[in-house]
């Protein structure tokens, strides 16, 4: 946080934050949110291990299990991995490419408060009659028929979220073509700013389908349409295709920007650079590719026929290709280096048996007739939590200890940092490895009780047992992060003392302008070049100092969100409340009006001058 | 950049829409949104492929019977108009023609208005028809899709209004160059797409 | 200390992998275990796949724990700066050609499978009588009950499906309500159920499954249907030719009508059709679908109560009496919404239980 931020009130830094174009603040806003809502999804899980702890148990009802892993896996995916990993790009990416800030700094705010009331809409169905039902699939027919309103806070409560991630995701892409730093070709970006990008032109692509997939749910659930309705003519199958055409790509876009972390965290602690740099970037453009051309392996029991599902299972197993060129690379990255364990590389470490796993289980249920076995069995839940946890999960713990000093100006306690490490590594692994062996037993998922004597009771105890070492792995966590927020200490540029790439040439705690004169690259890791050299500065200047120009704070993306967050309490009640619709049309007005005016108020930014700059503290806030 | 700058069409930049960074961010940006914009509209078609002429049992609506081809003939006639008085705005806003802009920009909105009240006319008289949206999945589908387009429609043109109204005292500078600019790319963009709904909606819907 | 602990788990968890392939799981429900030669292609893909993995898993070990162990910075020093390696071409080429070589090997009999498993002309084989050779099911998936019409012998049963040894039996699968999937974890991969048209698949069984622990194979409702999703379980009975033609031929000749012989069991009679019970179940094996509730032909053949529950007396009378509170969800009537607003009195619910108990078309 930056030392002005600290002096101000408690009311003037809410108001800063509420209206904040900062990507620094925004990153920050991301953590904070993300991170409540991964504490919710993981509270969610441990009522799911609880209730599956013993045979026949009754510690939820079968509807509320069902609410609760719907909500679990919808909370999960969208509101704590998703918007945790835009808190890393948001922090990051600028940063490394030597950018001021990213493209749109006013839809950077607005993807931000679109996700955070479309979240706060999705969990307000806890308290008004119930959450959604449907799995986080929702699959058409099942959601159709759910009663009450939980499916439509799940669809409205997507549809604004995912707005704001597709303004997230081309606000990405345009900084990263058109805002690098001179110098810094498109073969000289780091992998975390490589992997943001092709995630984010994975977001580009596969969210509009999930927007008209929701869109047909929610016209025929709240007007009457019929896109589903079997005996009218419609066709659930549609759903399972749209839903998947997004679903398949948004498990590339959680897993990419990881992979990227993972690759700054094994070169700095090896000290050693990227291991086959180029067919890294490859790769991860490959994945990305392929990312789109096997959603119909979520469907091999869907009864596509036998062509479909061949065809998917060959493109499916193909993806292996490019993610094991990967493994190799950063086996061979660590080969020959120097590694220094620290919390962040013990989480990079992990990842790579733990991710092989995931992979390979992967593999085996592209082979589509196996996948007849293992679909919706507990060893694709195994499968999909070794791949999410151990991959998406792991990046994210690694990119908290390693990106928190950049962040904000400490460091998060080691020793903690490894004690929650050790109990997370092996609460994970305890908690679902077992589950691979209970869905070959064939336990079916979503189950919210089985009975005894199916050979099933001690390895679900035994599962429960692992997530009780996660929930303590995640606590200490949290008193690691109040504690190093209580102590304060200021750790300066660089702290890891072997940072490769521009983020860490930066002073901190880091100006709110970024770079006061746009650096020079000289090559991939431009840092370390620098260091190499001997230069004190750690930057090469690529323009003298000048005026910076900045975009002013704004205060209207939060309305625009918030008139999207009240209209769609009018869509929820159409047909049933009689203010339903005024609601629909105000919320809707709120959010055209606000447009209006930011359209017709010209907001040209402001200049931090010279002058200023040169004294440091420099312009005004 | 400063509003205050008095340009001449010889001191105007060449290419004005993307002459500053945030012209440029505004270029790329909205041509991926546009991307975005064709997947979206990919799965309207796909979901009207699939269910075109489904309906609840013995339902008597085809699109053979529905649709009326003279009538969206004009339609395309218009909005194609349109695209082309688009271009010649834009080509004026190349050359620092204000006024001669805003007046084609102007002829584009009427185009475009008349092609939306065709639309209405036409979804009102299938209505009257009793081809309602709630009718069969047919009736959702079509609607959805051409509905969605004609959103498209309103939308453009409210954004070719507003910025017609807000730059009519003030004239072009790099500011407002970029907005003039991606707003006729929007144009041109709803027309392409009318163009798919022309031949795979309707053509293919009374021919096949 | 990392190298040790991660060397321990890694190895205890291959060897785990080996102890259960080896045959672990119950024979009636466990897919390791399969029951018939569409189980036995799916296993055996399983079988190859893991054997690959294996093999990979074992390579990335090893190269990993080699580099975790020699390159610490504690035994490299402090200050050493690595070489900055930049790539080695012919390593890259080696780690893309190997994987595509090891996912050929996998492709091709997953293709292979893939066609075999999706061949079901044999369910249009008539012989010289026009009858047809195979056994065919018509499954209907109902929120959380399953039915099986036999269109080609005209009778249908419910939750418990019965089909016959070493031949391949087909299936056209449809669900009446939700989606639902259609899984015999020991004798095959799942189907989908879907709302919109039928599937069709063929599973086969290799012996009767009288010698197994409960006599049936346990199924499974796979896609999440409701509330009760969990408990939408049936069995299977797999019988030798003889026998099953035997039941075939009981089925056809259960009748509406027969009479119970005690005087308990015709008093359960009277009170399952005055309480329009028999409004929704069918209480004869021959008929077709369209019921709105599961036949109770075969109600005291059955390995359970409602799908699921122990077949005990006291389970049927409170299975009637508050279906609700047992199966969230389901669509049978409560008592009270049949019997005047009251819950049957204990001396009724033994009736009927008897009567229910007593539908039988085994011997």
């Amino acid at each position: 946080m930056s030392s002005i931020a600290q002096k101000k009130g408690f009311g003037a830094t809410l108001w800063d934050y509420l209206t904040t174009v900062d990507h620094k603040k925004i990153a920050i806003l991301y953590l904070v949110t993300g991170g409540f809502f991964f504490i919710v999804g993981g509270i969610e899980a441990m009522l799911i291990r609880i209730q599956l702890a013993k045979p026949d148990n009754d510690f939820v009802s079968a509807g509320l299990y069902n609410e609760i892993i719907t909500m679990h896996g919808t909370t999960m995916i969208f509101l704590a991995a998703m918007p945790l990993i835009f808190a890393f790009m948001n922090a990051v990416v600028p940063l490394q490419i030597g950018a001021r800030d990213v493209a749109f700094p006013f839809l950077n705010s607005l993807g931000f408060w679109m996700f955070f009331f479309g979240g706060i809409f999705l969990n307000l169905s806890w308290f008004l009659g119930g959450a959604p039902d449907a799995g986080w699939t929702s699959y058409a027919s099942l959601s159709l028929a759910s009663p009450g309103h939980g499916i439509d806070f799940y669809a409205l409560g997507l549809q604004i979220s995912g707005g704001g991630t597709l303004i997230a995701g081309i606000n990405f892409l345009v900084t990263i073509i058109n805002m690098r730093a001179p110098g810094m070709t498109y073969m000289r970006m780091p992998l975390f700013t490589w992997s943001t990008f092709v995630a984010s032109a994975l977001i580009l692509f596969a969210f509009p389908p999930l927007t008209v997939g929701l869109f047909l749910m929610i016209f025929d659930r709240m007007f009457d349409a019929n896109f589903f309705d079997h005996t009218m003519g419609g066709n659930t199958v549609i759903w399972e295709h749209l839903f998947w055409i997004f679903g398949h790509p948004e498990v590339y876009i959680l897993i990419l920007p990881m992979f990227g972390v993972f690759s700054e965290i094994f070169a700095t602690f090896s000290r050693k650079r990227l291991f086959g740099y180029s067919a890294m970037v490859f790769a991860t453009v490959l994945i990305g590719f392929l990312g789109f051309m096997v959603w119909a392996h979520h469907m091999f029991t869907t009864g596509l026929g036998a062509t479909a599902n061949a065809i998917f299972a060959v493109a499916t197993m193909a993806i292996a290709v490019p993610t094991g060129v990967k493994i190799f690379n950063w086996l061979l990255t660590m080969w020959g280096g120097s590694i220094k364990f620290t919390t962040a590389m013990l989480y990079a470490v992990a990842f790579i048996p733990m991710f092989v796993i995931g992979g390979v289980t992967g593999v085996m249920q592209a082979s589509a007739p196996l996948d007849y076995q293992l679909h919706d069995s507990y060893f694709i839940v195994a499968h999909f939590h070794y791949v999410i946890v151990g991959g998406t999960v792991l990046g994210l713990l690694a990119g908290l200890h390693f990106y928190w000093p950049l962040m904000f100006n400490t460091m998060l306690d080691e020793t903690l940092g490894k004690i929650t490490f050790w109990l997370f590594l092996i609460g994970f692994n305890l908690t679902f490895f077992i589950q691979h062996f209970l869905g070959l037993l064939g336990m079916p998922r979503r189950v919210f009780t089985y009975g005894a004597d199916q050979g099933w009771d001690l390895f679900n105890l035994i599962s429960s047992f692992g997530a009780i070492f996660m929930a303590v792995a995640v606590t200490i966590l949290l008193i690691n992060i109040v504690k190093t927020i209580a102590q304060n200490k200021a750790v300066g540029r660089d702290p890891w003392g072997d940072g490769r790439t521009l983020e860490w040439a930066i002073p901190q705690p880091v100006p709110f302008y970024n770079f006061k004169q746009t650096p020079l690259v000289r090559g991939l890791d431009t840092f370390w070049i620098e260091k190499q050299e001997g230069n004190k500065e750690g930057m090469t200047y690529a323009e003298p100092v000048g005026d910076i120009h900045m975009p002013h704070n704004s205060f209207i993306p939060f309305v625009m969100a918030f008139g999207l967050f009240v209209g769609a309490f009018g869509a929820l009640y159409n047909g049933e409340q009689a203010w339903a619709v005024p609601v629909l049309i105000l919320g809707l007005l709120i959010t055209f009006l606000s447009m209006g005016t930011r359209s017709l108020k010209d907001d040209l930014g402001y200049h931090i001058h010279k002058e200023d700059l040169m004294d440091k503290k420099g312009g005004k806030h | 950049m400063d509003l205050n700058t008095k340009y001449t069409p010889q001191s105007w930049p060449q290419h004005a829409e993307n002459s500053t960074l945030e012209g440029k961010n505004k270029f790329v940006g909205f041509w991926l949104f546009l991307g975005g914009e064709t997947t979206l509209f990919a799965s309207l078609f796909a979901t009207y492929l699939a269910l075109k002429n489904k309906g609840p049992e013995g339902m008597e609506f085809t699109t053979q019977e529905l649709y009326q081809l003279p009538l969206v003939f004009i339609m395309t006639m218009l909005l194609l108009t349109s695209s082309l008085t688009s271009v010649y705005a834009m080509y004026h806003m190349k050359n620092y023609n204000f006024k001669a802009m805003q007046a084609w920009l102007m002829i584009t909105v009427l185009l475009g208005a008349a092609f939306l009240g065709f639309e209405i006319y036409e979804f009102n008289h299938y209505v009257h028809e009793g081809f309602n949206y709630s009718q069969s999945a047919f009736s959702s589908s079509f609607f959805t899709l051409v509905g969605t387009h004609g959103l498209h429609v309103l939308i453009g043109l409210g954004w070719f209004i507003l910025l017609m109204l807000r730059n009519s005292k003030r004239g072009l500078n790099l500011y407002n160059a970029p907005k003039y600019y991606i707003a006729s790319l929007y144009w041109h963009f709803i027309d392409v797409v009318w163009v798919f709904i022309f031949t795979v909606v309707y053509l293919m819907g009374v021919a096949g | 200390m990392i190298k040790g602990i991660k060397k321990w788990r890694l190895f205890s968890l291959v060897t785990a992998l080996m102890v259960f392939l080896s045959g672990c799981g119950e024979e009636h429900l466990s897919t390791l275990t399969p029951a018939g030669q569409v189980g036995r292609d799916q296993l055996n893909l399983m079988v190859l796949s893991t054997g690959i993995m294996v093999l990979v898993i074992i390579v990335v070990l090893v190269v990993y724990l080699l580099t975790i162990i020699k390159f610490r910075r504690s035994k490299v020093g402090e200050d050493v700066i690595p070489k900055q390696v930049e790539g080695n071409h012919t390593l890259e080429l080696i780690w893309t050609i190997i994987p595509i070589i090891l996912l050929l090997i996998l492709a091709v009999p997953t293709v292979i499978a893939t066609y075999n498993l999706a061949d079901v002309s044999g369910m249009d084989k008539k012989d010289a009588k026009g009858n047809a050779t195979a056994v065919t099911v018509n499954v209907k998936a109902n929120l959380y009950w399953w039915e099986f019409e036999y269109p080609d012998l005209g009778i249908i049963t419910a939750q418990e499906l019965v089909v016959p040894t070493k031949e391949k039996v087909y299936f056209n699968l449809k669900a009446a309500d939700v989606k639902h999937s259609f899984w015999i974890p020991a004798a095959g991969g799942k189907l989908d159920t879907n709302v919109e048209n039928i599937n069709k698949f063929y599973l086969e069984f290799d012996k009767p499954s009288a010698g197994l622990e409960d006599g049936v194979f346990y199924g499974k409702c796979a896609e999440l249907c409701g509330p009760s999703h969990a408990l939408m379980d049936f069995k299977v009975k797999s019988l030798d030719r003889d026998d099953f033609d035997k039941w075939v031929a009981n089925m056809q000749a259960s009748k509406e009508a027969e009479t119970p012989e005690t005087d308990l069991a015709q008093q359960g009679q009277e009170l399952f059709t005055n309480k329009t019970c028999i409004g929704c179940h069918a209480v004869s094996g021959a008929g077709t679908t369209g019921a709105r509730g599961p036949s109770l032909a075969t109600f005291g053949d059955r390995n359970r109560v409602a799908g699921f529950m122990e077949k005990t007396d006291e389970n049927v009378k409170a299975w009637i009496n508050d279906p609700e509170a047992h199966k969230p969800g389901n669509t049978m009537p409560q008592p009270e919404d049949i019997n005047s607003g009251k819950k049957f009195t204990d001396q009724e619910l033994t009736a009927l239980t008897e009567y229910l108990m007593g539908l039988s078309v085994e011997e």
